[in-house]
């Protein structure tokens, strides 16, 4: 009897407002629990990230001097297609003459081009709605209502600057970090 | 729990009663799928569809771990090894079209199963949680149907992979670095593949898993029936085994003999002749769709064209299929009428019919290229989906005047009232 006594006394003693000693010991031990499934948890989930090997993106270097002024082509980055294309003047004027406001990603073709290659349009040939490959680059394509691309999933419309102009796709075709090395070579990522 | 007048389960061999003393395993699937278990004496055939649920499951996984035993999930060797199964292994051709058509045959049966239930008012009380563990399988289903036929590393299997996963972009601020992370890359590649296999392989089970749930939810109010009139007395109901075991089994016949029919004779009609292409990352096929039985949801994805205030196209695309599957969580709570069965619901079961041509349409969408009057057709057809459910369905609970119910299953079935 003593000693149920001297237990209950241990752990029912209040120290006013009806906390107990033992709920202490209640929440320290479930935080740590917790705590420590977190630490497990974050391996476990983190192993799904890109590995290092995936990670190390090689750059690559793409000759163009065979790409004629209203050619294209299409070349493969970090496993993702890139299309490559020389303008024609009526193409850069055209992209020239939209006013920035209408379009839903506001971006004009200097801001998508090198200054004084503007002729050289680089982007992901990844549409920015669910990723297929848009048409346009290759010879006799489609180039969709605004003379770019056209992705035929589910019919977005790019225009000669690579912008999204008609369909579902929310942004413009991404534009790699690039540089040219020379007049003829450009070096992706 | 059971009706009270549910027979006893009694082993007449010492070896069961050795082993039901002992664990009572024997005892418990009596009382599940034996002759412990009452079941109301009217189900129609509209009743078959949960067992053929469960026979196409063991299907896929029986099917399923020998097509693994001959796999390999690697982006240099998947095509080919799918190749070396339909023409080297011995029989290899047979398992892996039963492994393809079962996956549409599950969902075909999954697809009366539901519709079933979406007639007859089976999501109702006391059934809610029978219907939101049904929704959670349906889901379940979904991912691994998705997962398995990214597994041949064909033309469709990459691009199904690269669309669906970048509904995942979609979502603001964390949408690409989670896609990233889904897929361990930034495209489909060998990452993916493998993570998709060894999911492909577990969700099956976790689907079994939650059928015991769905089934043991089932049996606390038992089975439903086309009258939706409760059960009254023992003369509402019969013993499951003999009645339904012989009438889930003739069943059972039917769908093998179709299941195989199209398995021998016509093993590709439902899938796509560009999946026999090897992936190729650089080159999207001009025409790019789902397996059959995602086709209306597809059609609701691309629905959504232009921006809504300030929520682009996109998102509001893959929010809107999410949510067409979401919707059927809050079904029981949308369907306030009391009277289950759409037999006594003459306002109600015209919609529910214009709700399936709505679905057909839908998917007629989802096949067809996403251009012209498709588009059109695709966008009021969604909003119809939408409009069943939040609107339709609660005004029609509220003034429709059902008809009058009878007292009892069995006077719904012999014609006079139960004998006291
Ligand atoms: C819920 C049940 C299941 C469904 C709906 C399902 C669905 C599918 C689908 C649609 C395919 C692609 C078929 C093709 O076009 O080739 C597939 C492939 C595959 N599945 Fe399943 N599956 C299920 C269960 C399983 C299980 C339990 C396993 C193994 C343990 C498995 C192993 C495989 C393998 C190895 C492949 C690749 C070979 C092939 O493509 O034929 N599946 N699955
Ligand atoms: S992926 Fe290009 S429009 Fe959908």
């Amino acid at each position: 009897m003593t000693t149920v006594e001297q237990v209950e006394s241990m752990t029912e003693a209040t120290e006013g407002e009806g906390v107990r000693r033992r709920d202490f010991i209640h929440i320290a031990a479930t935080s740590w629990a917790g705590i420590g499934a977190v630490a497990v948890a974050l391996p476990l989930v983190n192993q799904m990230s890109p590995s290092a090997d995936v990670l190390a993106l090689a750059s690559i270097e793409v000759d163009i001097s065979s790409i004629d002024e209203g050619q294209a082509i299409k070349t493969s980055w970090r496993k993702q297609p890139v299309f490559i294309r020389n303008l024609t003047k009526a193409e850069i004027a055209a992209a020239n003459k939209v006013a920035l406001g209408t379009l839903r990603d506001p971006q004009a073709l200097a801001d998508r081009t090198k200054t004084g290659k503007e002729n050289w349009l680089i982007t992901l040939g990844v549409c920015t709605h669910l990723g297929c490959v848009p048409l346009g680059a290759a010879a006799g394509e489609v180039k969709g209502e605004f003379g770019g691309y056209f992705c035929p999933c589910h019919g977005s419309h790019y225009d000669t600057a690579g912008r999204i102009r008609k369909g579902p796709a929310p942004l413009n075709l991404a534009v790699p970090e690039y540089e040219f090395l020379s007049d003829t070579v450009v070096k992706i990522g | 729990m059971s009706f009270p007048w549910a027979n006893e389960y009694k082993p007449q061999h010492p070896l069961m009663q050795w082993v039901d003393e002992r664990l009572p395993l024997p005892r418990f699937v009596y009382n599940a799928i034996g002759g412990g278990y009452p079941v109301p004496r009217n189900l129609n055939y509209w009743w078959n569809f949960g067992v053929l649920s469960g026979v196409a499951l063991v299907i896929q996984i029986v099917t399923g771990i020998i097509l693994a035993m001959h796999y390999y999930a690697s982006v240099g060797g998947a095509f080919e090894s799918v190749e070396h199964i339909m023409r080297d292994v011995n029989g290899g051709w047979f398992l892996r079209y039963a492994h393809m058509n079962g996956a549409s045959f599950f969902f075909i049966v999954v697809y009366l199963h539901i519709f079933r239930g979406l007639y007859y008012g089976s999501y109702k009380a006391p059934r809610e949680m029978v219907w939101l563990l049904g929704v959670v399988i349906f889901l379940l289903m979904m991912a691994t149907a998705f997962m398995g036929y990214v597994l041949p590393w064909g033309q469709m299997s990459f691009w199904g992979a690269q669309v669906i996963t970048s509904f995942f972009s979609a979502i603001p601020v964390v949408g690409e670095p989670l896609r990233q992370w889904l897929l361990g890359g930034f495209a489909p590649d060998q990452a993916a593949l493998n993570r998709f296999f060894s999911l492909h392989y577990l969700l099956p089970f976790v689907i079994a898993a939650v059928i015991i749930l769905h089934v043991w939810a089932l049996h606390i109010p038992g089975s439903s029936n086309p009258t939706g009139v409760s059960v009254k007395s023992e003369q509402d109901t019969v013993p499951f085994h003999p009645y339904y075991t012989a009438k889930d089994g003739f069943g059972l016949g039917l769908f093998l003999i179709l299941f195989v029919i199209l398995t021998f004779f016509a093993p590709n009609l439902l899938g796509h002749p560009d999946n026999y292409i090897p992936a190729n990352p650089l080159s999207t096929p001009a025409h790019i769709v789902p397996e059959w039985y995602f086709w209306p949801f597809y059609a609701i994805l691309r629905a959504f064209t232009v921006d809504f205030l300030f929520i682009p196209a996109k998102l509001l695309g893959v929010l809107a299929m999410f949510g067409s599957i979401a919707l059927l969580f809050f079904l029981p709570w949308l369907d306030t009428s009391p009277v289950r069965s759409g037999n006594y619901r003459p306002l109600f079961r015209k919609f529910f019919w214009v709700l399936l041509i709505d679905i057909a349409i839908l998917g007629y969408c989802g096949v067809m290229p996403a251009e012209g009057p498709y588009i059109l057709l695709g966008q009021i057809a969604s909003a119809y989906y939408f409009a069943h459910f939040l609107i339709i369905l609660p005004i029609v609970s509220r003034i429709e005047k059902p008809l009058a119910l009878p007292n009892s299953i069995t006077e719904a079935v012999t014609g006079k009232a139960a004998a006291a």
